[in-house]
């Protein structure tokens, strides 16, 4: 199981975008989602973030994601670049 | 009760008493006679002019629980509804109806006038940003629900009565002592005036307010005949927000394909020939589509017929440069084309019963084709451009049901997607156009001609352009974005926001609150 070293960001606050912040916690998956499609689209993108890091295979991490309508590939870009970035020493 | 298009209308509430759900395009049995105003002796030596709002007030008998209207070709530059309504608020006149052809966002003052009993009542073609969203979720703040017209519509219910006026404040860019009044003319100027043309016909009382007494007016749009009293005022509204610069075409490459998609449907459907007649809707890509169809009929050496506005620059170089022959306006988007108005003789002013309204001989039936957006559209072709996807009111009714009924061949141009949302929807919230008025949608992605136009599926059968039904093109947005969960509304008829009549003034559909 992988570890967050420190917090990170990618993405921006930009339309089709989403910026995502990771932080370490002492256990799980946590995801804090604001989204512009937040009816439409809510419960799947939560659900998506944390199958995203459960996948690379974290754990001990939280999620704060702000959506503009990002479409998933670019939701998956965003958690696995914020998590390298949150990785590395 | 469930109307011919499946939507349950509470026929139940109280302002829906002896009114009749939606039952098709062209079902309208109801016959009568037109409305008019009370008929009275007018003597010489007679002055229109009066000192102030206030005493203008007083002269017409304004009372708690009248009717007034204003029209909206001030756009989002109208200072006209607020210097009258301050002065109805201060004089503490209470349960007034609002009957405008439409609302800007200049009028979320409104709202404070809601909420001290000033304003009971209103009746719209457009709603939108503070007050829409007040208005949808704040259920019984006024007294009944908001009553949502097309352009022909309302056109219809005042001419007939059934949206009595008992007083109409008209704003006039021009007029002289007798109330003639025209919207080509002076610091405020407007173009057409369609829509104060009708009210100031049929309320019971006219008020012009001008900010441009001169002392002739030609050609006339208001006649002084239609007038009662005239008020002098500083400033009838913001020239920045009464019309924008000339609106270019849009350089957005979707939308531009789109538009490209739609003017090669026509061509190949045999529609873009001599004489043809047409109208774009406001937005980017009906806009786009004047290029196009422009191109095509000089490649062809054919001249188009007239086109229909809401008039806009593009419109007008299409006339000035021969690719069309007249432009009937009822309403002027922007500064190109009110000049154009004032200066092109082919360029012609019509009101919004001309325009429009089911129970005259309206321009919309000759339209060979009719390129309109769409916020939503569903799998049986019905389209919202009235709610958002939290279904809210955010957008307006306007010509949308008008075009689309009388149009030959109606064309809906619309993204497949906004964002991340799939605009192809089972079942849209809010129904202004119903599907059997809707023959082709164009997407960046592909065309869907509807099932209820075999001759045009038959047309189609081998043409290059890419071609699928309505149902592929929405599996096709799925692929790329998933399915959308859709928006929970309450079902409690006291939650009934909005009354969509459709142009005949049967029943449409309702819009509910969301919940939140």
């Amino acid at each position: 199981m992988k570890h967050l070293v420190k917090a990170a960001m990618a993405g921006f606050d930009e339309k089709n975008d989403v910026l995502v912040t990771v932080e370490p916690i002492a256990s799980g998956i946590e995801v804090e989602l604001k989204s512009k499609v937040e009816r439409a689209y809510g419960k799947h993108i939560r659900a998506f973030i944390e199958a995203t890091v459960k996948e690379a295979g974290f754990d001990g991490v939280k999620v704060t994601a702000i959506d503009k309508a990002a479409w998933d590939y670019t939701i998956k870009a965003r958690v696995l670049g914020a998590l390298e970035r949150g990785s590395a020493e | 009760m469930l109307n011919k298009i499946g939507r349950d209308i509470p026929m139940e509430l109280e302002c829906l008493q002896g009114r009749r759900v939606y039952e098709g395009q062209f079902a309208m049995t109801e016959t009568g006679t037109r409305a008019g105003k009370p008929v009275k002796l007018h003597t010489p030596g007679e002055n229109k002019l009066v000192g102030s709002i206030d005493e203008a007030i007083e002269k017409v008998g304004l009372k708690d629980g009248m009717s007034i209207s204003f029209h909206h070709h001030l756009r989002n530059g109208d200072y006209v509804m607020k210097l009258v309504m301050d002065r109805v608020q201060a004089k503490g006149i209470k349960d007034i109806t609002i009957l405008n052809s439409s609302l800007a966002p200049c009028h979320e003052f409104l709202i404070d006038m809601i909420k001290d009993g000033t304003v009971t009542a209103i009746e719209t073609s457009g709603l939108r940003d503070a007050l829409g969203k007040f208005l949808t979720l704040n259920p019984g703040v006024l007294k009944r629900p908001v009553v949502i017209r097309s352009h022909g519509g309302r056109a219809r219910a005042v001419c007939t009565g059934e949206a009595h006026i008992d007083v109409a404040f008209m704003g006039v860019p021009a007029c002289d002592r007798r109330g003639n009044a025209t919207g080509r003319k002076g610091k405020s100027a407007c173009g057409a005036l369609g829509y104060a043309m009708v009210d100031s016909h049929y309320a019971d009382k006219t008020v012009l307010l001008t900010d441009n007494l001169i002392d002739y007016v030609y050609p006339i749009s208001i006649p002084q005949t239609d007038v009662d009293y005239i008020v002098e005022v500083e400033a009838i509204g913001d020239p920045e927000g009464i019309a924008s610069g000339a609106v270019g075409i849009t350089k957005n490459p979707v939308q531009i394909k789109i538009a490209e998609m739609a003017a090669e449907f026509l061509d190949q459907a045999g529609i873009i020939q001599e004489g043809f007649s047409f109208q774009l809707g406001a937005g980017g890509a009906p806009l786009a589509v004047a290029k196009f169809i422009g191109e095509k009929l000089e490649k062809k050496g054919v001249v188009g017929g007239f086109g229909v506005g809401g008039a806009t620059g593009v419109l007008v170089s299409m006339l000035e440069k021969g690719h069309i022959k007249a432009i009937y306006d009822t309403q002027t988007f922007d500064t190109t084309a009110a000049a154009s108005l004032d200066n092109n003789p082919n360029h012609i002013e019509m009101s919004a019963s001309m325009y429009a309204d089911p129970t005259t001989d309206c321009m919309t039936n000759y339209l060979d084709v009719v390129f309109l957006g769409a916020t939503e559209i569903d799998t049986d072709f019905n389209v919202n451009c009235m709610t958002d996807s939290n279904g809210i009111l955010m957008g307006a009714s306007g010509g949308h049901s008008d075009t689309a009924a009388g149009a030959k061949v109606t064309v809906i141009t619309c993204p497949l997607i906004r964002g991340r949302l799939p605009m192809i929807r089972e079942r849209v919230e809010t129904v202004i156009t119903p599907g059997e008025s809707i023959d082709v949608l164009v997407t960046e992605r592909g065309i869907a001609i509807n099932p209820n136009r075999q001759d045009l599926i038959e047309r189609f059968r081998d043409s290059n352009l890419p071609i699928y039904t309505i149902e592929e093109l929405q599996q096709m947005a799925y692929d790329m974005v998933g399915k959308p969960e859709g928006i929970e509304v309450s079902h409690d008829p006291k939650d009934v926001v909005a009354i969509i009549e459709y142009r005949d003034g049967s029943i449409i559909d309702v819009v509910r609150k969301p919940l939140l």
